[in-house]
């Protein structure tokens, strides 16, 4: 066990920081976990459960967020398009998830879903076959945003397209398949998306259990993710990926196939988007093509940047206080919310370029002359 | 056979005081005739041969001739503001003290609507004015009878027109190509004048033709018919090029402030969407503010959003941009952050809801070019203006010394600094006059959608796409570039439906991307990454 703690905190000196917030953050999901289930309602220090899945939702964003920075904050590539990677991994587990109905929706056709009745389709069409194996639905939510961030990056870094231009084409991916996913000829339910889910795995959906275990589940695959990520960004690979990020030609020129070490990473952060949309659909109850749109993932490159660029730990607090900040201001006065997000994304990239983590930093190398100037005296 | 002489003295008797009586005359005895007998008034009416029995026929036929149940007098119900009113049909003036309860309704049915129509045309026919005489003789084209024909053929050579006369001889070819007892070659020969022409009626006329027991006729009618069909496709792709190169008028427009900008700052704006936005609702506002003058509010409504979105620009630029300067994908990020503050700011103050702003009168309607192909004139004076505004921004880039600034500072920034190029003041202006472009483009889009707090957001994606296509830095490749997109999606839309069509789009610029990332007309230089 030392020796796997050891592996995972090895390596660059912002990484020591994870392992504690590792703790914090399974100390924190077990405590709420136990709130819930154990304590009675009327208890004050009992957390509802409704609050729990607004936590997991949050830490499905903080994945995101996540996969975000490995690429911008560690390789430079500015996505404007994970939204895509995200919902495409969410469609995957909602597909499962509407097979799983079976007869139990609204018309009660043992295999098609209720929006294909509707549209009076009479056959499943193919790629909704398998999905109604769970094994299939994960393989296929990593596999299907993995392949696209595969062919787009490698399309996109061999022709050495970088900087706003890639941000540009990112961000008309995910518009492309935002249109797309419109269609109800897709397949994929069009402007309605899937919902009405009845249950997982067997387990009912709305049980509190359920919810429980998928906000557990969901904690531990992020700190997974987190040290793992951590690991691979402190390894040799991690290290040509910084010199991509800080100068791709002279990488080049000293002899590295710089565009397979940004593919690689592309593809590595979009399989993590995936991930975290996948374990998203649950917990929320419905996908749809309103997760394509560009807005949403923009919003996700702003959670970074409030966090701090760069910093993986950064990426998950960013997006956990951005969304909090956001369920408070939309219940207070809605109209502000988009005020306050504009105004974010402009003070931010103006006053705090390295994010809160960076703010510490910086409080910090000012406060120290002062405190050994102290010591000397 | 004495029956038979007493029968037709009868008749004529009775016919007698008819022939003799005036206009006045048969007028009151519309008041008292019966359905069946009205259509044989008609004629009688219209052998009066009186121009300025027009306004009684047209009533007749919309439904609206009445008659004042003491005095016997015609008159015409007409609708001004909810209330009926009625009018003295020759002189237009307004009878006061009748109310609904005076008159009486003269009765109209289907047989005499199909009269009327021919005797209004007929009486158009003799009009001075020449579109009247040619739309009377189109309106005779669906039912030409052997009257209507004796007539035409009189007035043939009489006429001068020759727009006139063509539309003549297609009617007098229609009867005769449907007169089964005319010979069969000039039958044949009426077909084929027939074939050059494209009106509904013709082409109704030939199908019932390309049935008929004549082999030879029938042979003839078919081949009139795909003749036309081929110039009607003809016409189609004409309404889909007109189409494809309004669309890319609006690319150009939205897309050519973006193209400044970014090829002299290589900074990105996202809220280049929301500059359109603001110059739609300066047009918006500065119709509120001379309702009364619509027709010209547009020539101060220009100018207006230049200067709003331009100042916007600029605005932007000294508060945020120059900050940023070097940090490419920062900017990226505050300008989209400007753009949220900027759509909510509008929302608030305009509401959510789309605004309609109006179209000068001038601009409404169409250019009808032949029957099957009209072109809207709001679209055609917006791919004017694209192309003018195109015109004049190179001509400031080449000419003015802003101009030579500009260029010398997206060709190699530092240098020009060296030179004493005030970089710093070229970046602001650069940025207000891109902006100020959106904002022109804001107008004409206005003209042609709803203008709503997402105006914007719906084209800065496909206007990202053209300046990428065109290559950064280079207006014509912008023209091309958005020209392109425009006809290419217009020309996929009929055969993928829109939405497919866009994807396509997208999916080909990502592709050609791969093959020049430097768009279609790359700067030239030694930029080397």
């Amino acid at each position: 066990m030392s020796k796997l703690i050891n592996w995972f905190s090895e390596g660059r000196s912002s990484g020591k920081y994870t392992l504690p917030f590792v703790i914090l953050l399974l100390a924190v999901t077990v405590l709420a976990s136990a709130a819930n289930l154990l304590l009675p309602q009327d208890s004050a220090l009992y957390v509802s459960t409704y609050s729990i899945t607004l936590l997991g939702k949050y830490l499905c964003y903080a994945m995101l967020a996540l996969a975000v920075d490995i690429i911008w904050g560690y390789c430079g590539i500015l996505s404007l398009g994970h939204g895509a990677f995200f919902a495409l991994g969410g469609y995957a587990m909602g597909m499962y998830l509407m097979r799983q109905i079976g007869d139990r929706g609204v018309y009660g056709h043992p295999i098609l879903p209720d929006f294909m009745v509707f549209l009076d389709w009479q056959e499943l069409p193919w790629f909704w076959h398998g999905m109604d194996q769970f094994w299939f639905a994960m393989i296929m939510a990593v596999l299907v945003p993995g392949l696209l961030a595969f062919v787009f990056g490698w399309l996109a870094f061999r022709s050495r397209v970088t900087g706003v231009y890639l941000s540009i084409m990112t961000q008309a991916l995910t518009y492309a398949l935002l249109l797309a996913f419109f269609r109800n000829e897709m397949g994929f339910g069009g402007n309605n998306g899937l919902t009405d889910f009845k249950e997982i795995l067997g387990f009912d959906l709305q049980a509190d259990s359920t919810r429980v275990s998928l906000f557990i589940i969901t904690a531990v695959l992020l700190a997974v993710v987190l040290m793992l990520s951590q690991r691979i960004l402190s390894s040799r690979l991690g290290k040509v990926t910084l010199a991509v990020r800080d100068a791709e030609a002279r990488t080049r020129f000293i002899g590295y196939r710089t565009e397979r070490y940004k593919v690689w990473l592309f593809v590595y952060s979009a399989v993590i988007a995936g991930v975290a949309g996948a374990l998203y659909v649950p917990q929320v109850g419905i996908i749809n093509p309103g997760e394509f749109s560009p807005i949403n993932s923009i919003e996700v490159v702003i959670w970074v940047a409030v966090g701090g660029r760069g910093t993986l730990i950064g990426a998950i607090i960013g997006a956990l206080l951005v969304n909090y900040a956001k369920t408070r201001f939309t219940a207070i006065m809605p109209d502000g919310w988009l005020f306050a997000l504009g105004a974010l994304f402009v003070l931010v990239t103006l006053f705090l370029p390295k994010g809160l983590i960076g703010l510490y930093g910086q409080l910090k190398s000012k406060r120290q002359p002062a405190s050994s100037q102290e010591v000397t005296s | 056979m004495k029956y038979f002489i007493s029968f037709c003295l009868l008749m004529f008797a009775s016919w007698m005081p008819v022939h003799a009586a005036t206009t006045d005359v048969l007028l009151e005895q519309l008041t008292t005739t019966k359905l069946s007998k009205l259509p044989d008034m008609v004629e009688q009416l219209e052998a009066q041969g009186d121009e300025s029995l027009l306004p009684v026929f047209r009533a007749w036929l919309a439904g609206d001739l009445h008659y004042v149940k003491d005095s016997k007098a015609i008159v015409v119900e007409t609708d001004v503001q909810g209330k009926e009113v009625y009018v003295d049909p020759f002189s237009q003036e307004q009878l006061s003290g009748l109310s609904s309860k005076d008159v009486k309704k003269i009765k109209v049915n289907n047989k005499l609507r199909g009269l009327l129509r021919g005797v209004i045309a007929r009486i158009q026919l003799t009009s001075n004015n020449a579109d009247v005489r040619e739309g009377a003789v189109r309106e005779l084209l669906s039912d030409i009878d052997e009257d209507t024909f004796a007539t035409l053929e009189v007035l043939y050579p009489k006429e001068s027109n020759n727009d006139v006369k063509e539309m003549m001889q297609t009617a007098l070819s229609i009867y005769t190509a449907m007169d089964k007892s005319s010979s069969q070659t000039s039958r044949v020969a009426a077909i084929e004048f027939l074939g050059g022409s494209l009106e509904n009626d013709v082409r109704n006329a030939l199908l019932k033709l390309s049935r008929d027991k004549n082999e030879v006729v029938a042979a003839a009618a078919d081949k009139a018919l795909v003749d036309i069909n081929r110039q009607v496709e003809r016409y189609a792709l004409v309404d889909q090029l007109f189409f494809g190169l309004s669309l890319g008028s609006v690319l150009l427009l939205a897309s050519i402030g973006l193209a400044i900008t970014f090829g002299v700052m290589g900074v990105i704006n996202m809220a280049h969407g929301e500059m359109i936005m603001l110059g739609a609702y300066t047009t918006y506002v500065v119709q509120l503010i001379m309702p009364n003058y619509i027709d010209y509010s547009i020539w101060v409504a220009i100018p207006a959003a230049f200067l709003v979105s331009g100042l916007m620009g600029v605005l932007i630029e000294r508060l945020v941009i120059c900050r940023l300067h070097g940090r490419p994908l920062e900017t990226l990020l505050a300008t989209f952050g400007i753009s949220l503050i900027l759509q909510q700011l509008v929302r608030t103050i305009f509401s959510p809801l789309n605004r309609q702003v109006s179209t000068p009168s001038w601009m409404s309607g169409s250019w009808e070019i032949n029957p099957v192909l009209s072109l809207t004139l709001n679209r055609l004076y917006i791919l004017a203006f694209a192309l003018l505004v195109f015109l004049a921004l190179v001509f400031i880039l080449k000419k003015s010394s802003l101009g030579l600034n500009v260029r010398a500072v997206s060709q190699n920034r530092s240098m020009a600094k060296a030179m004493g190029v005030k970089t710093e003041w070229v970046d602001a202006m650069t940025f207000g006059l891109g902006s100020g472009i959106a904002g022109i483009a804001g107008v004409a889009l206005s003209q042609l959608t709803n203008v709503g707090p997402n105006l914007g957001q719906a084209y800065i994606i496909d206007s990202f796409m053209v300046v990428v296509f065109g290559g950064v830095g280079n207006l014509l490749g912008t023209l091309v570039a958005a020209f392109t997109l425009g006809i290419a999606n217009k020309f996929l839309e009929p055969t993928t439906g829109a939405v497919l069509a866009a994807i396509l789009v997208l999916v080909f610029i990502i592709l050609f991307i791969q093959k020049r990332p430097k768009g279609l007309f790359p700067q030239k230089g030694r930029a080397a990454e």
